[in-house]
C-alpha cells in the first residue's frame, strides 16, 4: 500500500512539530497541546510497524498495536495530572504563562 | 455492496429525519400536556385540518426558518456556526449501529438492516455521544457569555463523567451476550428461557407439560441484567442530558445554558439534537434490554417456518421484516414513553448532585454489578 | 480506479490533513479553542489512518480516549480557566526568527531519524486475518500484556489521586 517510509515520515513530522511547539510556546495549555500531539505520532509509528511486522515470527500479530493501546492510555493519565497542575498553578499564579512561573530561576 | 449501504443509510436519513423525530417531537408535547392535565399543542391547521397536533413540527420548522440570525458580539463566528452541526452529526452517526431488524436472504446474499454493522457496535455509540458534548463545548465557549460558558463546563464535566459508568454497565450486557456488537445482542435475545431450568439446576426433574410455553420468558435483556437496565438508563439519560439530568441546559437557570445565545435555525439544530438523544436512548433501550426487532415467544425461525409452506418464501420474508419492523418501533415508542414519564415526574437533579451520584454511587454499583454477573456466569457454568 | 488506489489516496489525504491540523494547533495562537480543534482534527484523521492500516480496535479506542476524553478535558479546562480572548497571547515578534530557526533544524533531525529507517518495505496490501479487531486485541491484552495493563492501571490510579490532590482547595 505506502511505503513504511512515509508513515515513518509522517510521525517524525507530526512529531517535530509536537516538539517544536512544546518549546517555544509560552502558554501552558499550548504546551500540553503539543505535547498530547507527540504522543499521537509515537503511536502512529507503532501501527505503521505493525502492519510491517504482521504475519512474521517476531511476535504475536498485534503487538504494535498493544503498545499503542498503552500510548494512548499513558497520554490520557498525563494530561489528567498535567491540567491538575496546570488548574493549581493557575489559581497560584493567576498567569497561565510560563515565564510568570520562574521562582527556581536564577 | 456499496449500493446497498448507500440505500441503507439513505433510507435511515429518510426515517429518521423525516419521521421518527416529528413523531417524537409530537410526542414529547402531547405527553406532557397529558401528564399536567392540559392539552398541548393544538393549534397548528393546513386548511382546516388540525390532526390533533400533529402538523407542530412542521410549523416549528417554518418558525425556525422565518427567526432572524444573530450572532452574539465578541463572539468568534466560524466556531459560533460550527457548533450546532458538531452537536447534530455524531448524534445522527451514533444510529448506524442500531439493527432495525435482522439478517434476511436477498438475491442470495443475507441483508441485515443496519446501517453498518462494525465491529464494535456498542462503542460506537460512546463514541458518537463523545464527539457530540464537542458542540456543547464548542457553543458555549464561542457564544462569549459566562451562563454559556458554565453550561458548557457542566455539559462536558456529565459526558465525560457518566461515560464511565455507562460503559462499566454495558460490560455486564457484553458478558452476558458474548459480543459488542448490537446486531449480536438482539439476535440472543430472539429465544426463550426456560423457567424449568431454574429448577432443574437444583437436581428436581420437571415433569413435560411445565417445558413449554407458558413457563419460558424471552431472554431479554432486563431479564438477565436487571440491575444492569436500571444502571444504564440512569447512566445514559445523564450522559445525553436528558431530564432529569439536563442542569447543563437549564432554561430558568443558566438563561439557556450553551445554547442560550442560538436564535433560528441553529437554535433548531440543538432542538434536533435533543430529540435525536431522546431516539437514541429508546433505541437502545430496546435493543440490548428489551429485544429489539425480536418478538416475545415468537423467533424469527418460528415466523418463517410457520408462514413458508403457506405463501412461499419471499412472502414470507417480507411479513417476516414487516412484523419485525412493527415490533421495533412498538418497543422504541414505549422507550420513548418511559423517558418522557421520567421526565414529567421527577424535578432537576442538581450539578452537585449529579457529579456526586456518578461517582459515589452509580459507578461502583456498575463495578458490583460486573462482578455479580461474572460470579453468576461462572456458578450457571456459561463461560466458555 | 481499483480499491487499493483509492485507500492510498485516502492515506495521503488523511495524512495531509492531520499535518494540516498539527500546524493549525501550532499557528493558531490568537483563539485557544480554534487550535484545540485543530489538534482534534489531526487525532480524528489519524483514527483514519488507523482504519486504513487496519488497527479497528485502535481507531475506536484512539477517537474513544483522545478525542473523546482526554481533549474534553483539555476544553473543560480552557473554558474553567477563561484566557482572554486574545487566545493564547501574542506572538513575539523577535522570538519568530529564533522559532523559524529552531523548527527547520528540527524538522532536519527528524528526518534524519526517519531515514536511518532501514526497513523499505511496502505495506502489505491485505492486514494479517490475526490483527486488528477488538477480539485478538483483548485476548493479547488479559494474557500476554497482562502486567504492563496492570502497570498502567496502576498509573492511571497515581495519576487520579495526583490530580484530586492537586486540585483540592484548602478548607475544603
Amino acid at each position: 500500500m505506502v511505503p513504511i517510509e512515509h508513515i515513518v515520515g509522517l510521525s517524525a513530522l507530526l512529531f517535530t512539530i509536537g516538539v517544536v511547539g512544546a518549546l517555544v510556546r509560552r502558554s501552558l495549555l499550548a504546551m500540553l497541546i503539543s505535547i498530547q500531539l507527540m504522543l499521537n505520532a509515537a503511536g502512529l509509528a507503532f501501527v505503521g510497524f505493525n502492519r510491517i511486522w504482521q504475519g512474521s515470527e517476531h511476535g504475536q500479530a498485534i503487538d504494535g498495536q498493544v503498545f499503542t493501546v498503552i500510548v494512548i492510555s499513558v497520554g490520557a493519565a498525563q494530561i489528567a495530572v498535567g491540567l491538575a497542575m496546570v488548574l493549581a498553578l493557575v489559581r497560584n499564579r493567576d498567569s497561565m504563562n510560563v515565564e510568570d512561573m520562574s521562582v527556581l530561576k536564577w | 455492496m456499496l449500493a446497498i449501504v448507500a440505500i441503507k443509510c439513505g433510507l435511515l436519513l429518510l426515517v429518521l429525519l423525516g419521521f421518527l423525530v416529528p413523531a417524537a417531537s409530537w410526542i414529547e408535547r402531547k405527553q406532557s400536556a397529558l401528564m399536567q392535565d392540559r392539552v398541548g399543542a393544538n393549534r397548528a391547521e393546513i386548511s382546516g385540518a388540525r390532526l390533533a397536533g400533529l402538523l407542530h413540527p412542521l410549523a416549528d420548522l417554518v418558525k425556525l426558518v422565518s427567526k432572524q440570525d444573530l450572532v452574539p458580539e465578541g463572539a468568534s463566528r466560524a466556531l459560533f456556526e460550527l457548533a450546532p452541526w458538531v452537536a447534530v452529526i455524531p448524534g445522527i452517526a451514533a444510529f448506524a449501529v442500531i439493527p432495525f431488524a435482522g439478517v434476511y436472504p436477498f438475491a442470495d446474499e443475507s441483508v441485515s438492516l443496519v446501517a453498518a454493522d462494525i465491529d464494535w457496535g456498542l462503542l460506537h455509540v460512546l463514541l458518537a455521544a463523545a464527539l457530540a458534548s464537542f458542540g456543547a463545548v464548542l457553543a458555549g465557549w464561542s457564544s462569549n457569555h459566562g451562563g454559556a460558558r458554565l453550561g458548557a463546563v457542566r455539559g462536558a464535566a456529565q459526558v465525560v463523567s457518566y461515560a464511565a459508568p455507562l460503559g462499566l454497565s454495558a460490560v455486564g450486557v457484553f458478558l452476558v451476550f458474548g459480543s459488542v456488537k448490537l446486531t449480536d445482542m438482539v439476535v440472543a435475545q430472539d429465544t426463550t428461557l426456560r423457567l424449568a431450568g431454574v429448577v432443574e439446576a437444583f437436581g428436581v426433574a420437571v415433569p413435560g407439560w411445565a417445558q413449554g410455553f407458558p413457563f419460558t420468558i424471552p431472554s431479554w435483556g432486563i431479564v438477565l441484567q436487571p440491575l444492569g437496565f436500571l444502571l444504564f438508563l440512569t447512566c445514559v439519560l445523564a450522559q445525553q442530558g436528558r431530564p432529569p439530568f439536563d442542569s447543563s441546559e437549564s432554561g430558568g437557570e443558566l438563561a439557556g445554558g450553551y445554547r442560550g445565545e442560538y436564535t433560528g435555525l441553529r437554535g433548531g439544530l440543538f432542538d434536533l439534537a435533543d430529540l435525536l438523544g431522546l431516539l437514541l436512548i429508546a433505541c437502545l433501550l430496546t435493543s440490548i434490554f428489551f429485544g429489539g426487532w425480536a418478538i416475545p415467544w415468537l423467533s424469527t425461525d418460528a415466523i418463517l417456518g410457520g408462514l413458508a409452506p403457506f405463501v412461499g418464501e419471499a412472502l414470507a420474508t417480507i411479513v417476516c421484516v414487516a412484523l419485525h419492523l412493527t415490533s421495533f418501533l412498538v418497543k422504541v415508542l414505549a422507550m420513548v414513553w418511559l423517558q418522557l414519564l421520567i421526565r414529567g415526574s421527577l424535578p432537576r437533579v442538581r450539578y452537585d448532585q449529579l457529579m456526586d451520584l456518578c461517582w459515589k454511587r452509580i459507578l461502583p454499583l456498575s463495578l458490583a454489578n460486573v462482578f455479580l454477573t461474572a460470579s453468576a456466569m461462572v456458578l450457571v457454568g456459561a463461560v466458555g | 480506479m481499483t480499491l487499493i488506489s483509492a485507500q492510498v489516496y485516502l492515506f495521503y489525504g488523511f495524512a495531509g490533513l492531520a499535518v494540516l491540523g498539527a500546524l493549525g494547533s501550532w499557528l493558531l495562537v490568537r483563539n485557544a479553542m480554534a487550535a484545540v480543534m485543530s489538534l482534534i482534527v489531526t487525532v480524528v484523521s489519524l483514527s483514519v489512518l488507523y482504519v486504513l492500516m487496519g488497527a479497528h480496535a485502535v481507531a475506536a479506542l484512539q477517537l474513544l480516549i483522545q478525542a473523546g476524553t482526554a481533549l474534553v478535558l483539555l476544553l473543560f479546562v480552557l473554558l474553567l480557566v477563561n484566557p482572554d480572548p486574545g487566545g493564547f497571547g501574542t506572538r513575539d515578534p523577535g522570538q519568530v526568527v529564533i522559532q523559524i530557526i529552531g523548527a527547520a533544524a528540527a524538522l532536519a533531525v527528524g528526518f534524519v531519524i526517519a531515514g536511518t529507517v532501514s526497513v523499505t518495505l511496502p505495506l502489505p496490501a491485505e492486514a494479517a486475518p490475526g490483527s486488528g479487531g477488538f477480539r485478538e486485541l483483548g485476548v493479547q491484552l488479559v494474557t500476554v500484556y497482562a502486567v504492563p495493563v496492570e502497570a498502567v492501571g496502576l498509573l492511571l490510579l497515581a495519576a487520579v489521586v495526583g490530580a484530586v490532590v492537586q486540585t483540592r482547595q484548602e478548607g475544603r
